[in-house]
């Protein structure tokens, strides 16, 4: 019988996920490289108490919808819904405004482990790749380093980081095909290929299925072996009502238009 | 007593891209860092590299335009250039803390006269964003910080022991502020180059450890 790794709706792509799972979601700060649609369809769910791994907490889909993005959510739904028991995150909060996520943690409504971006990155793929942890420098002498086995070697010292493993791993890309072979477009890589196989289930939001063939092995960047479910986004968006954009989303899309998305430093 | 004039944001910035040699892979942070990309000395190919995996992309283009899918580590849409290559995030951060990145420029919170380095921590927030700062500070081969001398409140930024969490220990090599080009040496910090008008005790003044003043100092050379 032919593979086919292809979901007919988001809803049916995330039907098995439960209260308390863990799950990991791909992308950076751009919208554009998260996958939003299976973003909303956890929330649809309903599912609560999940532990969350990604590198940030969102910006709010109003800011996107501002940047004229189709698909405008991003970690804030699931931030500003409370259905996050704890987050293993590189980059939570903003320097230059109060974002949900703060907020949430100011309250004690949150768990946070902190992360540096590389050992978040190199923590999922050693859960993929089969590996027990992984030595890494980065975090030595810093807050980074409590309660974890320090080495020597070759006159470095390393700190132990472990494998993190999820249930399910939901990734965006740009093209897929029925044996999940995916290839990606631009700066929207980031976690996702990352994060392809470090899960127990892999599900892929692409922006369009192809044909088997219609890839080019050369260029394929994750194999379909990484990948359980390939779900499309719809071609056409239906144009949706106004909303109401908050003032406080403004001011924030202004900030982020002058300085961007991270600190300084 | 008059405020002696500082050196803005570009020019910093245009003092930090003078350190950027020909072939130099280069990673620049939000805010001033980034800023020095406009700056690259006549005659040298520098490539950027942004930790969301780009490496070799163009100038940034104006708000509003540009594709969200070629965008920098800051967010800002940048240019197609040729030769630009993408990769993801464990590609992205082998190349940053494997030691193939030549120079990262960041902003700071402080540093120590050891070459500590604070900046992703204020204290009275009690909560930060590490980011890639750690990885960029533990892997580049050169740390290029550009910040202001002092806080908004006058006091020093470069310390003798940091007070804000530590981002990395060790780590900078060179301070580009708007008074003063410092480098961090096994000795101590050393006073380089001073902004027009002021003296080597002035700058002194504002900082906390004690600077080595080097018998070569000069006005900082923006050209």
């Amino acid at each position: 019988m032919p593979i086919n790794k292809i979901v007919a709706s988001f809803d049916e792509a995330v039907a098995d996920i439960e209260d308390g799972a863990v799950i990991m979601v791909g992308g950076f700060g751009t919208v554009v490289s998260i996958p939003s649609c299976l973003l909303e369809a956890v929330y649809r769910k309903g599912v609560k108490n999940l532990t969350t791994v990604s590198n940030s907490t969102g910006f709010g889909a109003d800011v996107w919808r501002l940047q004229g993005a189709p698909f405008p959510e991003d970690m804030d739904i699931l931030v500003r819904n409370e259905r996050i028991k704890k987050a293993i995150v590189s980059a939570p909060v903003s320097a230059l405004y109060v974002n949900n996520f703060e907020k949430l943690l100011r309250a004690g409504k949150v768990e946070i482990e902190m992360v540096p971006q590389g050992t978040l990155a190199e923590r999922i793929r050693a859960a993929k790749a089969g590996l027990g942890g992984v030595y890494v420098p980065v975090g030595v002498g810093t807050v980074v380093e409590e309660g974890k086995e320090k080495r020597v070697i070759d006159g470095r010292e390393y700190l132990l980081e472990l494998p993190i493993k999820a249930d399910f791993a939901l990734i965006h890309a740009h093209k897929g095909d029925r044996w999940g072979n995916l290839v990606y477009r631009g700066t929207s890589r980031t976690f996702n290929p990352t994060m392809a196989g470090a899960a127990r289930v892999t599900i892929a939001e692409v922006d369009e299925i192809v044909e088997l063939g219609d890839l080019d092995p050369e260029a394929i960047v994750t194999p379909g072996i990484y990948v359980d479910r390939v779900v499309a986004r719809p071609k056409v968006v239906q144009p949706e009502e106004e909303k109401e954009i908050s003032a406080e989303a403004k001011e924030s899309f202004e900030k982020f238009k002058a300085t961007g998305l991270r600190k300084e430093g | 007593m008059q405020e002696k004039a500082r050196l803005d944001r570009q020019t910093m910035a245009l003092r930090v891209a003078k350190e950027f040699q020909d072939g130099d892979m280069v990673n620049l942070g939000i805010g001033i860092p980034v800023l020095a990309a406009n700056f690259v000395p006549a005659g040298r190919e520098v490539l950027f590299h942004s930790e969301n995996g780009v490496l070799g992309f163009g100038e940034v283009t104006l708000p509003g335009e540009g594709d969200l899918d070629l965008v920098s580590a800051s967010g800002q849409t940048v240019r197609p250039k040729p030769g630009m290559c993408f990769f993801g995030h464990d590609e992205s951060f082998a190349m940053i803390r494997g030691g193939h990145i030549d120079i990262s420029v960041m902003g700071a919170y402080q540093v120590s006269e050891k070459g500590d380095l604070a900046n992703y921590m204020v204290p009275e927030r009690q909560v930060g964003t590490i980011g890639g700062a750690m990885d960029l500070a533990f892997g580049a081969k050169r740390v290029i910080i550009a910040m202001n001398h002092t806080t908004k409140e006058g006091k020093p930024r470069i310390v003798k022991k940091c007070d804000y969490e530590l981002t990395a220990p060790n780590s900078v090599d060179l301070i580009v502020t708007d008074i003063a080009v410092i480098e961090v040496t096994d000795g101590g910090l050393v006073l380089k180059e001073i902004a027009p008008g002021w003296a080597p005790e002035e700058v002194q003044s504002l900082t906390e450890p004690t600077l080595i003043v080097d018998p070569d100092w000069h006005e900082i050379e923006l050209m």
